[in-house]
């Protein structure tokens, strides 16, 4: 299974995704530079989080202009998977691969700390080791996570079953987002960006007894071997 | 040239005949501005070089001691730790988010620039009081400027301490601690050698702001220094992160023979230091350096202290390579010199000649001073503090008052600003007696901290400067690690008033005999004077930032109790010490009383017992007494799994000492029941004082029958104080 994540300038996630990926599961994995301008072979590609561009002038909304997006956005329209974790998940609102905008948070302040999660969709390549309401916890660690859509397509959302993670209630939403939203998908299920970080809770090590960000790498690692059995078959 | 031209660079007269003299001639305008920024106090160290010399700064881990940007420790397997503390003070109190965050990138500079990866930083912040609209202020200002900073160049801030009191009020504290990871073989030096090998500013262009900043660091803040403002900094962290990226890629690929940040002093100072360090000289011709601003005059160029810029001189030949490296991060990189063989560090602006120097003389012959010390007045006039001297008996209320004083109170709001779990290494994060961050691909672990109570250097600089050795080396400890060695913040008033060199003084031979107890050495470090305002000096206050290691990363050990029913052990002795404390600032608004006694054999002994215990895998919470005494450590250990105590200790001193007394050389840890034995041996063989002072319960704090809490609302008070009073 191969596994390639980008690295834009700004990015600084890269690395640790990077790891999960090669060291914790067996992904063949690469870094991507932007500045390449084609993706051949890869069964997975991550956009990681970390400060694109500086995110100067809004998240992600530089990025979504470097080389390698062209590439990124035929291979997620292929069907491809494509994840994108925090300033990821920014890129892919802002290439319109994913719908909807992000704002700074309500506090108006950068917050990292744990959160509780609930698993509203776990029919995607990304969260079928979870169950259905399940209350799981991850690190957040943004500025701008307070995601945002309107009253229309927020419809679409929910009838689409898109929405896949929220936080857990109010009192657990870091950042304002609009019906506790954490993470969606596309209609097809292969793009999904969130804010939280799964990377940073897969090893015991460093999020003893809450490991949740694990599964959703061995979820991915499990859609990959049904879509090669299908092929084979 | 003025009538007295010496003044405007900050320089004095007897300077100005000393300059004239090793010239032989007068300086031009040019000349003198170089030599008022590298002579400044900020990059001489004229006034403290001396006293500095004292410090211990050899030891088996040092491979690198101070002089080079940061200093280098081995931690085994070829692998290394790079990591020093640096001050940015003055920036931060008139302009707090551009001063905070231009103190973090310029201190991680420093730490890639010798080759090694940061992994980690710690900030030890002052303040005033902060029930001051302008505290309140500078607090927010500058937690939001570190967060901004370190959050985007993706490097994790993991530790340090705040700590409030009004002699910080018009000048506040902020010193940023960096550490970084290198392999042996990638040790870069800050060297120029090779006549006619190039020189290269790569990184970001040249513009006018932070001119002078470092002149502006080595005066007094007055009321006027809101006009100072250009002279602070302004950080792009962006900028910083590829710079990062760029010159690590640079040193490994082996094309360069020295590297240097520019940091206060910008060109000036890089250059000069670079070219003596190699007995060599540089000449440059400023109209070859990237500017991003029209009309720049030689002096500004050679002053400027833009931000995330670098001297590099690279192999003969390797030109291209640097470019093409620096080129792919999109940054600039051009040949604006190189090194000759005359000493001299000549500086061109294309064809006309602008100033020729001495690099020798700019970087390493600044004048060194003596200055004169008195033993300050208000040392006499310390009274020795009893029980009787604070009032009440409500023992809940005091215990709830103390959880909520911002300095001991939890300090979520600012930790939460900061990204302290990117580069997924943080094992133990914010908020424990250290952070322990893992070496990815090995079993073993860094343990880091940074510690000082200036109300003890203030009272008694001696004692107050062994006891932040002593307490960082006990948050390693109480962490599972081995102190190694340590780097220096001198923070401190003006050096030329006999009562502040008094201080200084007092408080380097405090950490000179400590470090040498305890065998931790001084690796590098940095010294700010002038931290006055109108109201006044700050306390004397040298920080500590000390990094430990752990064999092996089970080996960690935090602060919180883990389970119903282990037992409670103190070790080391209450006395009756209520001086100095925080109580009795919180109680009776004092700045007074004898500082607690050190004893540094004991405390090595102590520190020794619990090292020795963490070997045996016996110690499930450690956590040291520091401010606010016994009872503050115990309520500290209870509220990440709100269990509750019952503790049962009689001593022959009063109740208010020993619930609030800040005795050193005290370890609070928690054991399992069955492990009792094993421990008992341990402290009787290193002879140490220990006593099993009671249980981990469900819920509820008791202690003797002077304290009964619920432990959920102490937590509360604990959690919530420093929201309330913003």
């Amino acid at each position: 299974m191969k596994a390639g994540v980008v690295t834009f300038p700004g990015s600084n996630c890269d690395q640790d995704v990077f790891n999960v990926l090669d060291n914790i599961f067996d992904f063949e994995s690469d870094m991507i530079w932007h500045k390449e301008k084609s993706l051949n072979g890869y069964d997975l590609i991550v956009l990681p989080g970390g400060f694109s561009y500086g995110d100067y002038l809004r998240s992600g909304a530089i990025a979504r202009f470097a080389n390698i997006m062209d590439s990124v956005i035929d291979y997620a329209n292929q069907g491809g998977l494509v994840l994108g974790i925090c300033n990821g998940f920014q890129i892919l609102l802002e290439s319109d691969l994913l719908p909807g905008a992000m704002k700074i948070n309500d506090s108006l302040k950068f917050v990292c700390k744990n959160v509780q999660l609930q698993v509203v969709n776990n029919e995607t390549p990304f969260t079928n080791q979870y169950e259905n309401s399940e209350i799981i916890e991850m690190p957040v660690a943004h500025g701008e996570g307070n995601y945002y859509i309107d009253d229309k397509r927020l419809k679409n959302l929910e009838s689409n079953n898109q929405i896949v993670l929220k936080y857990k209630d109010k009192s657990e939403n870091p950042n304002g987002s609009i019906e506790n939203i954490a993470g969606i998908c596309n209609k097809e299920r292969n793009i999904f960006g969130l804010m939280p970080h799964p990377e940073r809770c897969a090893e015991d090590i460093i999020s003893p007894g809450r490991s949740d960000g694990y599964r959703m790498f061995s979820s991915i690692m499990e859609e990959i071997k049904v879509r090669g059995e299908k092929i084979a078959r | 040239m003025p009538d007295k031209p010496w003044e405007k660079e900050g320089l004095s007269e007897n300077e100005y005949n000393m300059i004239v003299d090793l010239l032989d001639r007068k300086p031009t305008e040019t000349e003198l501005g170089i030599f008022g920024v590298m002579w400044s106090e900020h990059c001489s160290y004229k006034n403290s070089k001396l006293i500095l010399k004292t410090l211990p700064t050899e030891g088996d881990c040092v491979l690198q001691g101070p002089g080079e940007n940061a200093g280098i420790i081995d931690i085994g397997d070829k692998q290394a730790i790079s990591f020093k503390i640096e001050s940015h003070n003055h920036p931060s109190a008139v302009e707090p988010f551009q001063g905070a965050a231009t103190g973090v990138g310029g201190i991680i500079r420093d730490i890639f620039t010798m080759g090694a990866r940061p992994i980690a930083t710690l900030n030890s912040l002052r303040f005033g009081d902060l029930d001051k609209d302008r505290v309140k202020f500078l607090f927010k200002g500058v937690v939001a400027g570190i967060s901004s900073y370190g959050n985007s160049i993706g490097i994790p801030t993991v530790g340090g301490e705040v700590f409030f009191s009004d002699a910080y009020e018009g000048n506040p504290l902020v010193n940023v601690m960096s550490v970084g990871l290198l392999d042996h073989k990638d040790i870069a030096t800050a060297t120029a050698r090779g006549i006619g090998n190039s020189v290269m500013v790569v990184g970001a262009a040249t513009g006018r702001d932070g001119i002078q900043g470092a002149s502006f660091a080595s005066d007094e803040l007055t009321e006027d220094s809101d006009e100072d403002r250009p002279a602070v900094q302004v950080g792009d962290p962006f900028m910083e992160k590829l710079l990062l990226e760029a010159s690590l890629e640079l040193i490994k690929s082996d094309s360069i023979i020295g590297i240097q940040d520019m940091g206060a002093a910008g060109l000036t100072s890089s250059s000069a230091e670079m070219a003596s360090r190699g007995n060599s000289g540089i000449e440059i011709d400023i109209a070859e350096v990237p500017t991003r601003e029209k009309n720049m005059t030689p002096y500004e160029i050679m002053l400027s202290e833009s931000q995330e810029r670098m001297l590099v001189v690279p192999k003969k030949g390797q030109e291209e390579q640097v470019k093409e490296i620096f080129d792919k991060w999109g940054l600039h990189a051009e040949v604006v010199g190189e090194v000759t063989g005359d000493g001299m560090l000549r500086i061109l602006n294309g064809e006309e000649k602008v100033a020729e120097i001495s690099a020798r003389i700019l970087a390493d012959e600044a004048p060194e001073y003596f200055r004169k010390a008195v033993r300050p007045k208000y040392i006499d006039d310390i009274n020795k503090i009893t029980a009787n001297d604070i009032a009440g008996d409500d023992y809940n209320q005091d215990l709830l008052a103390l959880l909520s004083s911002p300095t001991i109170a939890n300090k979520n709001w600012v930790y939460k600003q900061y990204d302290h779990m990117v580069m997924t290494n943080t094992v133990v994060g914010p908020g424990s007696d250290a952070a322990v961050i893992r070496i990815k691909g090995k079993d073993k672990a860094v343990a880091l901290t940074t510690d000082n109570n200036g109300r003890y250097c203030y009272l008694d600089p001696l004692k107050g400067g062994k006891i932040a050795v002593a307490e960082a080396a006990r948050n390693i400890v109480c962490s599972g690690g081995r102190p190694l060695a340590i780097t220096d913040g001198l923070n401190f008033g003006n050096p030329m008033d006999p009562e502040i060199y008094w201080q200084f003084k007092n408080s380097v031979e405090g950490l000179t005999k400590a470090c040498k107890e305890l065998e931790t050495p001084v690796i590098g470090g940095n010294v700010s004077f002038y931290n006055e305002s109108p109201k006044g000096a700050i306390y004397p206050t040298p920080i500590v930032g000390m990094v430990g290691l752990l064999d092996s990363i089970e080996e960690r050990v935090t602060m919180h109790f883990k389970d119903e029913g282990d037992l409670i052990y103190l070790l080391g002795r209450n006395k009756e010490e209520l001086g100095a404390s925080e109580y009795l600032a919180l109680k009776e608004d004092k700045i007074d009383g004898y500082v607690p006694e050190i004893d540094l054999k004991l405390e090595k002994r102590v520190q020794r017992l619990v090292r020795e215990a963490v070997k045996e895998g016996i110690i499930k919470s450690a956590h040291d007494c520091s401010e606010g005494g016994l009872a503050v450590a115990l309520a500290e250990s209870c509220f990440e799994n709100e269990l509750g105590i019952d503790v049962d200790l009689k001593d022959n001193i009063s109740d208010k000492a020993l619930l609030f007394g800040e005795s050193q050389s005290r370890i609070v840890v928690s054991i399992d029941p069955a492990d009792s034995e094993l421990l008992n041996e341990i402290a009787d063989n290193n002879s140490i004082p220990l006593k099993q002072i009671g249980q981990t319960k469900r819920s509820i704090f008791k202690f003797n029958d002077l304290i009964q809490l619920n432990v959920k609302e102490m937590k509360k008070n604990w959690e919530t104080a420093i929201e309330k009073k913003l």
